[in-house]
């Protein structure tokens, strides 16, 4: 029956705080903190792969599998920094910098025509052939100025994304 | 287009008394492409999906179903505090041990009736059953009273007769009781473990209980043929069903279970609520034992609550069960003043089906090949 809020004392806030670059606010992080609490349902102080595939909207999301590599096993901070990408004040840099890093899986720093498949493949499933996927990839980075063979960069996506509106925003309920 | 029709069919072949969620949820994926000519930009973009994904880690609506909600505490006042330890000490000092010997002397009664009836009324099944009967309402009768069950009831008294069932939200365990007391219903429920079971399997037995587990598919198919003869029997109790399968916190109703709908039979409703003035009654069973649970109510001042008796209702022309299930979990809802969410209370067992996911890359793959083709 302990009350979660009061295990954070100002000093963690302010470190979680500054760990996101102030992305979120203190009532914010004391909501995340709650829901990191209920969903880390063992007390282990992060949540595990079994854990978030639980809350069944997540387990629906064809990128869900992707992601799990990525926020499997974060302590509390971290999770805060992967979540301040969806913040409403995040920079579009920072949040193409997400995307950057959900198509980049093994984390070399540069985006292959597979890597990219890849994040199709799961975003399509059956409904698509690898001969469709390939052949819209192709005609896509070719009218954009690549080839097969370029790999893309942090820098190429910003590029790409330019400044067309990304909605990328969550808002983190606070009750 | 082979394929698609082919994953479609074999999933839905496994999971054929699951609720279908797409049934309930609203159509139209968020992941949209614009119309027009595919660009490099729409295809890298994928953060409607990532909004979701982070959505749903941030917040879900099935989470909130099964979290329990303490009130907010009161009593850390100067002027209250002093009061509330005095609390502190009736309850748990006075309140809980003479509640104790109250179910103590309830149980003694209980089994010195019950056992004697049990074994010496073998051959007069009729009288044996309507003594039994009575027991077990009066064993449920000191249950309610070792919380101070206050609980109000609106409405008509079930009657019992052949080809009705009675549907409830669930909470608790204690929803049974409380319904017990009143009436003695014979419950279709989820076999527990420890000294729960026994008492399933022995006491409740005499009332024509049903008990199955939900993990078994196997139980499911005895269960629905048990369900189907007992309702059918004139001299039966009336059957209660708790369709959503599951305990809710009493602010959300999750989806129900078809197999109630499709006996049949008339569907009476019978909507639960609680006040939480004095103690939270969800029973959180990953939580806390039942026991604790138990010891819980029981050393709060009292448990209070509404049971109402709706208006029975029957399968209209032309409707499925599934709209049936939707159109009595509306009505339980309005009544006890309960969110709607549009999930499948075992998704707490298990996970989604594939199903779901697929639907999502369908519209995707979709809108991708449509706008190729659009050139």
């Amino acid at each position: 029956m302990g009350n979660a809020s009061s295990m954070l004392t100002q000093y963690d806030i302010e470190e979680v705080k500054q760990h996101c670059d102030n992305l979120f606010s203190q009532q914010e992080i004391v909501s995340l903190y709650q829901r990191f609490c209920q969903l880390d349902r063992n007390a282990k102080g992060f949540i595990s792969a079994d854990e978030f595939l639980s809350v069944p909207e997540f387990a629906m999301n064809p990128l869900s599998q992707r992601l799990l590599k990525m926020v499997d096993g974060l302590n509390f901070k971290d999770f805060v920094a992967f979540l301040s990408a969806f913040s409403a004040k995040a920079s579009v840099e920072h949040k193409i910098g997400l995307i950057f890093r959900v198509y980049d899986s093994d984390g070399n720093g540069k985006i292959s025509f597979n890597d990219i498949l890849e994040v199709l493949r799961d975003l399509s499933g059956a409904f698509m052939s690898d001969e469709e996927r390939e052949k819209v990839l192709s005609k896509v980075l070719k009218e954009a100025g690549y080839t097969r063979e370029s790999y893309l960069t942090l820098d190429d996506f910003i590029k790409v994304f330019g400044n067309s509106g990304l909605k990328m925003e969550v808002e983190i309920p606070i009750d | 287009m082979d394929t698609p029709g082919n994953l479609k069919t074999s999933s839905s072949e496994f999971d054929l008394d699951r609720p279908n969620i797409e049934d309930y949820l609203p159509s139209g994926s968020s992941i949209q492409e614009p119309h027009g000519k595919l660009r490099l930009r729409d295809l890298l973009d994928i953060s409607p999906t990532l909004t979701e994904a982070a959505g749903a880690i941030v917040d879900d609506s099935f989470t909130r179903c099964f979290k329990s909600n303490p009130p907010e505490p009161w009593n850390w006042n100067v002027y209250l505090f002093p009061l509330w330890c005095c609390g502190v000490v009736i309850r748990y000092g006075i309140l809980f041990p003479v509640r104790v010997l109250v179910l103590a002397i309830g149980w003694i009664i209980f089994l010195a009736s019950y056992i004697p009836v049990h074994i010496l009324l073998k051959g007069q099944d009729k009288l044996r059953k309507k003594i039994e009967r009575c027991l077990v309402e009066l064993i449920c009768m000191f249950f309610v009273a070792s919380w101070t069950g206050v609980v109000k009831y609106h409405g008509p008294r079930p009657s019992m007769r052949p080809k009705q069932v009675f549907v409830a939200n669930h909470t608790s365990m204690i929803d049974f009781i409380i319904l017990e007391q009143m009436t003695p219903f014979a419950v279709i429920m989820q076999k527990h473990p420890g000294w729960v079971g026994l008492l399933q399997s022995t006491i409740l037995e005499s009332v024509g209980c049903i008990w199955f587990n939900r993990s078994e598919a196997k139980d499911r198919e005895i269960v629905a043929k048990k369900l189907r003869d007992h309702v059918r029997g004139a001299d039966n109790n009336p059957v209660l069903i708790f369709p959503e399968g599951t305990c809710v916190n009493n602010h959300y109703t999750v989806m129900f279970k078809k197999g109630a709908f499709e006996l049949d039979s008339t569907v009476c409703p019978i909507a639960i609520k609680y006040n939480k003035i004095f103690v939270d009654a969800f029973w959180n069973s990953r939580k806390q034992s039942f026991t604790m649970h138990l010891l819980q109510l029981m050393t709060s001042w009292a448990v209070v609550c509404d049971v109402w008796y709706l208006e029975p209702q029957n399968l209209r022309p032309g409707e499925t069960p599934i709209e049936f299930a939707e159109r009595v979990r509306d009505i339980i809802s309005v009544r006890a003043g309960l969110k709607k969410v549009p999930w499948d209370g075992y998704l707490k067992y298990s996970r989604p089906s594939p199903k779901h996911r697929e639907r999502k890359q369908q519209s995707f793959a979709e809108s991708v090949l449509r706008s190729l083709e659009e050139k």
